[in-house]
């Protein structure tokens, strides 16, 4: 029994992510042609529904090319390495409330916020890895600067989430959600009023480091594509390569709405909807289809930030990260942290 | 003597301004001008598309295009053309090329034996319709040219006057 729980769990999840995500490539395509004046890709399928599955087919025609100097076991491992880290992180998202007795999350472990950290942070590798074997100067300058760039955002993530762990009082990500549908979304801060500024200027934090994370555009120094050419990806072709990096794009895109979701939004909570004591089929249903609409909703305002802003300059970057966002992160907490010793009840 | 207006000796450039310190807060905190950035993709996003559907939906140029040539025929059938060179002395790009001959019809002395038109050649300036005494050449609006060799592009007499 537990054994078909534990599939049916990992089936929801794949398909979610696997049908979310390509239908965000193709949105990604139209909202781009649609805020420039263009009508986008709209004839293979009703709407252009089947151009990811055209656009699949022909990564999986193109000829594999791997430099002649380029580390080749190295060079072919970094698109997985970048790949998987992003699946790992959905097996510790609570993506519904629990139907009867089983949590509907596929891994409940304690730690889940320490978890989802680790992976995000294992995608550097990915990176650095890609951008080193393949033997070239402009996919080396992507990746050094893309990994300088995750690892000083990072700091911030962290912080921003300890904000949620202060807030929560718990790292299991159940519990926050749990908590966050009890007393009141984090966002607004959980159910205190004096923490209300904490919490919107916590998820904003979030949300802009979040793209920073996913090289999404205002901060996607790995690709750069006007000063380094494409980046660490220069050399990557075929499905193997610059398909699975592309796709792992938006994979990590939805993790990283599913985890702002869940530290922020209440997770699969929404007032006068779900009742978080409703452990019935259809009340578990409801909540993963409340989950996959605000992943959804917030991926569509990321592709939205991402045609209508160009890309930061690299010291520009850098001086956000560490010159203001480290500081704002770091007196939110200790706003939250004098909040919870003098204001708070309990 | 007329008065010259006052213009101030040092003039700002368009943009400086002293602002206030609100203001100039708002600036720093980045998040005015980005909500309105995203309200002015947004407002692009519902705008009518520039996008023609292309081959269900065809550009229809504008009155006076100039396109590919035509000559045209008087209401007996016949070119109205003379063969008085006057188009072929106008155009920038030499590329008309007209034998004369002796006409068949008592109301006139020449007619074009042979009338080509380079369109390869041709920058479409429209200086032969200009120049036409008769009114025998014109520009039409038909804008796609297709064609597998050169030889094809340049038009003769009977290619002119289907046009």
């Amino acid at each position: 029994m537990t054994w078909l729980w534990f599939l049916l769990k990992v089936g929801a999840v794949c398909a979610i992510v696997f049908t979310v995500c390509p239908a965000l490539t193709l949105v990604e395509r139209r909202i781009a042609a649609f805020i420039q004046g263009r009508i986008g890709p709209n004839r293979v399928g009703p709407f252009g529904a089947l151009q990811p599955v055209a656009d699949m087919v022909k990564f999986f025609m193109k000829e594999v090319i791997i430099p002649a100097q380029a580390d080749r076991a190295l060079f072919q491992l970094a698109p997985l390495l970048m790949f998987a880290p992003p699946l790992f992180g959905w097996a510790v998202i609570p993506f519904g409330n629990q139907i009867g007795e089983e949590k509907l999350q596929i891994a409940n472990v304690g730690i889940g916020v320490l978890f989802v950290m680790a992976v995000l942070s294992v995608g550097v590798y990915g990176i650095t890895l890609g951008g080193w074997a393949s033997n070239n100067k402009y996919s080396l300058l992507g990746s050094l600067r893309a990994a300088a760039q995750l690892i000083s955002y990072e700091l911030t993530l962290g912080l921003t989430i300890l904000l949620v762990v202060m807030m929560g009082e718990s790292l299991d990500l159940n519990q926050i959600v749990l908590r966050q549908a009890e007393s009141g979304w984090n966002i607004f801060g959980g159910g205190t009023w004096w923490l209300l500024p904490s919490g919107l200027v916590g998820a904003l934090l979030f949300f802009t480091v979040a793209l920073a994370e996913n090289n999404r555009l205002p901060f996607d120094m790995a690709e750069c594509e006007s000063e380094l050419v494409g980046g660490f990806q220069t050399e990557y072709s075929a499905m193997g390569g610059i398909g699975a990096i592309m796709f792992s794009e938006y994979i990590s895109m939805t993790l990283n709405m599913a985890l702002f979701t869940t530290l922020f939004l209440g997770g699969w909570h929404l007032p006068f909807l779900i009742d978080p004591n409703d452990h019935s089929v259809l009340g578990g249903l409801l909540s993963v289809g409340v989950l996959v609409g605000k992943v959804v909703t917030l991926c569509l305002i990321i592709i939205w930030i991402r045609w209508t802003f160009p890309r930061f300059r690299y010291d520009q970057i850098m001086s956000l990260g560490w010159k203001r966002f480290l500081p704002i992160a770091l007196a939110n907490i200790g706003v939250v942290a004098l909040v919870g010793i003098f204001l708070a009840e309990g | 003597m007329e008065t010259q207006p006052q213009v101030p000796a040092v003039s700002l450039p368009l943009g400086v301004r002293v602002k206030s310190a609100w203001t100039r807060f708002m600036i720093a905190l980045y998040i005015p001008a980005i909500i309105a950035g995203m309200a002015k993709t947004m407002q692009w996003m519902l705008r009518p598309k520039a996008t023609l559907q292309y081959p269900e939906e065809r550009h229809v140029p504008r009155k006076g295009y100039r396109g590919e040539h035509r000559l045209k025929k008087d209401e007996e059938g016949r070119p109205k053309c003379v063969a008085c060179f006057m188009c072929a002395t106008a155009c920038p790009a030499e590329c008309i090329t007209i034998v004369a001959g002796e006409a068949p019809w008592p109301d006139r002395d020449k007619y074009p034996v042979k009338f080509e038109i380079d369109l390869l050649k041709c920058i479409y300036c429209g200086m032969c319709e200009e120049a036409c005494p008769c009114d025998a050449i014109e520009l039409t609006q038909t804008f796609t040219q297709v064609a597998t060799s050169r030889a094809e592009k340049v038009y003769d007499k009977e290619r002119l006057l289907r046009n």
